[in-house]
């Protein structure tokens, strides 16, 4: 890794701080493989910029370090408009306030989830800032917001209790009160005062998404048998429309913050949306938009709604009370059909009696499209050709004149634990805004090589043609750079109280593996029903058997583990609502299984490896089988770091090599990994998949028993197909790996 | 000693057992017993294989004998041995022995909980040799032409140390179980506590929840078996919704957000 030239980008970076120098690599290097070509320009431009504005070297410092990993969870826009704002608020009397600014912006955007929240936040710093900095009348000088730093150092905390547009109330509440009392400003922000924290205590309601995030994919997992990636917005933002939960490929839009309702807890409101977000996976399909008027189309939405609820409470009976409770009660006499559109009126008042068999409406109309829906649905699951039928002529039976109105008749027409249906529509135009960015082409370093030993063959299995390409894969290997060995110490003795758990674990294990020898002649302790059975032989008049003692060895375990750690760059990561990135939380694991494992005194070895092409495997040996557990091998795994991509089989049939080779009846091979087998010379993800089964397939021939633990939630999908039904472990929270990964090492081996 | 025939009687079983089946399994055996193949049973925790041992064994009219293997037992368990008594010693025979010579099906439930250096003594037995040679008493065995082996085997156990090793595997046809399908599943559970068929389906619906979340924080789903017991306390009045948080769902996690996520599953399926 040592080889690569950065001084092109060192030039790019216009900035003269000698400190950088010692920063730079560290942070290209980051940057080269987080983000695009485009990317890392705008990144060293951004840097460049934050460097001019004269705020010393931490600003800068920040930017360089931060920026990579932020933009690669919420999007590489976020480079220059972070670097803008900075910028900006560089030109205002605020300056003070950047290195604030810049300390915020990694926690914000950890518990910001996504980059619309992310620019919501950013112009709502920008809205307190202009509003509370002051220009005095008559001079052209300025006075800077008195309050803007506080606020900024409170920013983690505010964000770990509220949501956005809490957060938005509780600063706007500041404003309106302190605007012109710079002292009580400044205690309002920073939490002193009793008013700042009242508000923060009124604003902190409701159940917030981030923190259900488990219970959510559980409820979608064991009720639905679905799996999908939550996406949340907030509220409050959009003065124009309030955001409406939706669905498409990407993943589900929620809001980030449920208040109870009705009787209806946070956590069942969010319920009560997936419920039906589900009912429209499993039963709706798509029709086209084109052959439909504005109104047919929403009668079509609003039957396919109510006909999707439907066939979900035949399976769960309970979604009525849930759905019932959230559903407005539109009065049929409410909505005067000669003065005003009652279109929504209309489909709110169907879509309840839908839903409530005990509704009381005499409307006609109503009544007859309830039956016909019941008469549908009665035998079959229906279909949304069938449903859109009987919406057409539903909007046919009951047209009014004053339909077309412009005064829309709204008030408890809407029904906002549904999504906006706009899975249902095809277009025949395609339209040509794409919604998701592409995802930036990540950047490859070249050509560096690794000194040392030749590179090792393997072969490759197509799976496509059923054959091994033969040599396919370069693998050099070499010894794992080090660093500071006391760091690994300062991690275990973070973990102090789990490690004497684990002992105590251990201790219960130890019994095992002190092996009863029997049949001693002489020995420690009289065995017992030995004794008996000579005596019986003697009575027998048999010879007795003299070997009536026994010893015990510590010997009963004989296993040989390697642990293969894939070093691959998502493990930079750091997972929602995580401190720390994946990496970290690797080498605290890691250190942890070390320990666990030279406690129970088995052979053991840590290897690592990542790909960059099928040229180019390198393959890292943190520990051999007879290194101890000592400073050498913490100062690599102190050292450990991540990049590149997941070429997993050469890696494996390497790892198994050297574990062949030892004397012990079993032999172990557990690989740590967050994600499937890729590399950028690959599209087919299949590809790597088989290979990868194809390697564990040949090192369980050789009596090598694999088992894969895996951080990756959407493992489902592929895992078993690698590792069979019995050889994985999904880890669902990344936090626990230090905790889980011992254990699960002592109930494979107990 | 030796000649005190047991008493047959106790192992025979005298009323059909309720057995449900899932597939062809009750052809297959049939086939495997009258070829006397021993048979392995695989599959996870209550989802019948012992029940559907017990009904081939009424079906065959052989007596059937159980043991329960843990991870003491020794060899002499299984076989027999000798005991002191007031004038002298006393040969007493093991279960696998009664088996063999009454010929009995002998099923070892649970065989990978015992040692492996228990466990070989089942070899002799298991293929072509049909004996089994007690070495103290100096006696070599030949077992009854009736007599059938049978083990039981939980493939989910993610343990290396206790597998069973190739040679013992190898002398076995194997039979795979599975939960049932959800009429099926909802049949036995009706049919076992009495419970009508709509609240058996909807237990059954509740027990697929909790096995999709096998993996996810679960090491196992629901079993047929509770879900029996879940029955049986509705039968005995105690409230729907209060019986599946017992039986099913206190029962198998403590973990805090799958036990949020099955109470709300049963409160959506018994409305
Ligand atoms: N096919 C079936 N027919 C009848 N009853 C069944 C069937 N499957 C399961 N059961 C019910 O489930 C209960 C548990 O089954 P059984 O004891 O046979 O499980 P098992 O597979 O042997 O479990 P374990 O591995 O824990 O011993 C039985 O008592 C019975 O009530
Ligand atoms: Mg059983």
């Amino acid at each position: 890794m040592n080889a690569i030239d950065f001084s092109p980008y060192r030039q790019q970076l216009k900035c003269n701080f000698s400190r950088i120098e010692d920063v730079f690599e560290e942070c290209i290097f980051d940057a080269l493989y987080h983000l695009s070509p485009q990317g890392v320009e705008r990144y060293l431009e951004g840097a460049s910029l934050v460097c001019k504005i004269g705020r010393g070297f931490e600003p800068v410092l920040i930017y360089l370090e931060e920026i990579p990993e932020m933009a690669n969870r919420l999007g590489e826009e976020i480079i220059s408009e972070v670097a803008d704002a900075v910028w900006r608020m560089s030109r205002s009397p605020n300056g003070v306030a950047i290195p604030h600014f810049m300390q915020c912006l990694p926690e914000a955007s950890r518990r910001l989830c996504c980059d619309e929240q992310m620019r919501h936040f950013i112009k709502l710093i920008f809205t307190m800032m202009e509003a509370t900095t002051k220009s005095i009348h008559g001079f052209h000088s300025t006075i800077p917001s008195p309050g803007l730093p506080q606020l900024l150092q409170q920013i983690p905390h505010l964000l770990n209790q509220l949501s956005l547009e809490g957060l938005k109330n509780w600063i706007d509440y500041g404003i309106r009160n302190y605007n012109n009392h710079p002292e009580r400003q400044r205690d309002y922000f920073s939490l002193q005062s009793a008013d700042s924290k009242a508000m923060l205590q009124r604003e902190r309601h409701g159940t917030l998404y981030v923190d259900n995030e488990r219970k959510l994919d559980l409820y979608l997992r064991g009720l639905w048998q679905l799996q999908d990636h939550f996406i949340p917005y907030s509220l409050g933002f959009d003065e124009l429309r309030k955001p409406q939960p939706y669905f498409d490929p990407v993943g589900i839009r929620l809001p980030d913050l449920y208040d109870d309702r009705n009787g209806v807890s946070g956590i069942d409101r969010y319920r009560a949306l997936l419920a039906h977000v589900a009912a429209h996976k499993r039963w709706s399909s798509e029709i086209f938009v084109d052959n439909f008027s504005p109104f047919q189309r929403v009668a079509i939405e609003t039957f396919e709604d109510s006909r999707v609820e439907y066939l979900a409470m035949r399976h769960f009976p309970g979604l009525r009370q849930l759905w019932l409770k959230l559903h407005p009660q539109p009065d049929e006499n409410d909505c005067h059909p000669e003065q005003e559109s009652c279109i929504r009126h209309r489909l709110a008042m169907l879509s309840y009696a839908l839903l409530n068999p005990q509704h009381n409406y005499q409307n006609p109309d109503i009544l007859s499209y309830v039956e016909k829906f019941h008469a549908l649905m009665a035998n079959s699951d229906s279909s949304l050709q069938e449903i859109a039928n009987l919406a057409v002529s539903f909007i046919a039976r009951t047209r009014r004149q004053q339909d077309q109105a412009p005064n829309v008749y709204f008030k408890d027409t809407e029904i906002d634990y549904r999504d906006d249906n706009r899975h249902l529509w095809i277009f025949i135009e395609e339209s040509d805004d794409e919604d998701y960015p592409e995802q930036p082409e990540k950047r490859r370093v070249s050509d560096d090589k690794l000194e040392g030993l030749p590179p090792r063959h393997y072969p490759e299995w197509d799976y496509q043609s059923k054959s091994y390409k033969p040599d396919w894969v370069s693998l050099y290997e070499s010894m794992h750079p080090s660093a500071n060995s006391a760091d690994i110490d300062t991690l275990l003795a973070k973990h102090a109280a789990l490690a004497k758990r684990l002992k105590r674990i251990l201790d219960l294990l130890k019994p095992q593996y002190f092996q009863r020898i029997r049949y001693q002649e002489e020995g420690s302790d009289l065995d017992l029903d030995i004794a008996i059975r000579s005596l019986i032989d003697y009575r027998c008049g048999s010879q007795p058997d003299p070997r009536i003692n026994m010893s015990h060895i510590h010997n009963g375990r004989s296993i040989a583990v390697t642990l293969l750690l894939d070093l691959s760059a998502s493990l930079k990561e750091v997972p929602d609502g995580c401190e720390q990135s994946i990496l970290e939380l690797s080498q605290e694991a890691v250190s942890l299984l070390a320990w666990t494992i030279d406690q129970l005194g088995d052979p053991f070895s840590i290897v690592g490896f990542h790909s960059d092409t099928r040229h180019n495997v390198r393959f890292y040996h943190l520990k051999g089988f007879s290194e101890s557990w000592d400073d050498n091998v913490k100062g690599r795994i102190a050292a450990m770091d991540a990049g590149f991509s997941t070429r997993m089989g050469a890696a494996i049939r390497h790892a198994a090599h050297y574990l062949e080779s030892q004397q012990s009846d079993k032999k172990l091979l557990l690989i740590l990994t967050d994600g499937e087998p890729s590399d950028i010379d690959i599209n087919d993800a299949q590809y790597l998949i088989q290979d990868t089964h194809r390697a564990i397939e040949e090192i369980g021939a050789k009596g090598i028993y694999s088992h894969c633990i895996t951080l990756d939630k959407k493992a489902d999908e592929y895992i078993a197909d690698i590792f069979g039904p019995n050889g994985y472990t999904v880890v669902d929270h990344v936090e626990k790996l230090p905790e889980k990964l011992p254990l699960l090492f002592t109930s494979l081996t107990s | 000693m030796s000649n005190n025939q047991p008493d047959i009687s106790q192992y025979t079983i005298s009323q059909e057992p309720f057995y449900e089946p899932q597939g062809d399994e009750i052809a297959l055996y049939g086939a495997a017993y009258a070829a006397r193949l021993p048979v392995m049973v695989k599959g996870p925790t209550g989802c019948g294989k012992s029940r559907f041992i017990e009904y081939m064994a009424w079906t065959l009219k052989r007596p059937l004998i159980t043991v329960a293997c843990n991870e003491d037992m020794t060899a002499s368990d299984l076989v027999g041995r000798y005991l002191l008594d007031a004038n002298g010693t006393r040969w007493l025979d093991g279960p696998l022995t009664i088996a063999a010579r009454i010929g009995a099906i002998c099923y070892l439930d649970e065989i990978v909980e015992a040692r492996q250096d228990t466990t070989v003594v089942i070899h002799p037995l298991t293929d072509h040799r049909r004996t089994l040679p007690l070495d103290k008493k100096g006696e070599l065995v030949t077992a009854h032409p009736d007599f059938q082996l049978v083990i039981s085997y939980n493939p989910g156990y993610q343990s290396l140390m206790k597998d069973l090793k190739q040679s013992t595997k190898q002398r076995f046809c194997g039979l795979d179980f599975d939960y049932p399908d959800i009429a099926t599943e909802a049949a036995i559970v009706s049919k076992e506590s009495g419970i009508d068929s709509d609240t058996a389906k909807q237990l059954v619906q509740i027990a697929h929840t909790a096995r999709n979340l096998k993996g996810h924080g679960l090491d196992e789903g629901i079993s047929t078996r509770l879900l029996v017991y879940a029955a049986n306390l509705m039968q005995q009045g105690i409230e729907k919704r209060a019986a599946c948080r017992m039986a099913l769902v206190r029962p198998i996690t403590d973990d805090h957000d799958i036990r949020d996520t099955l109470d709300h599953a049963i409160a959506s399926v018994f409305a």
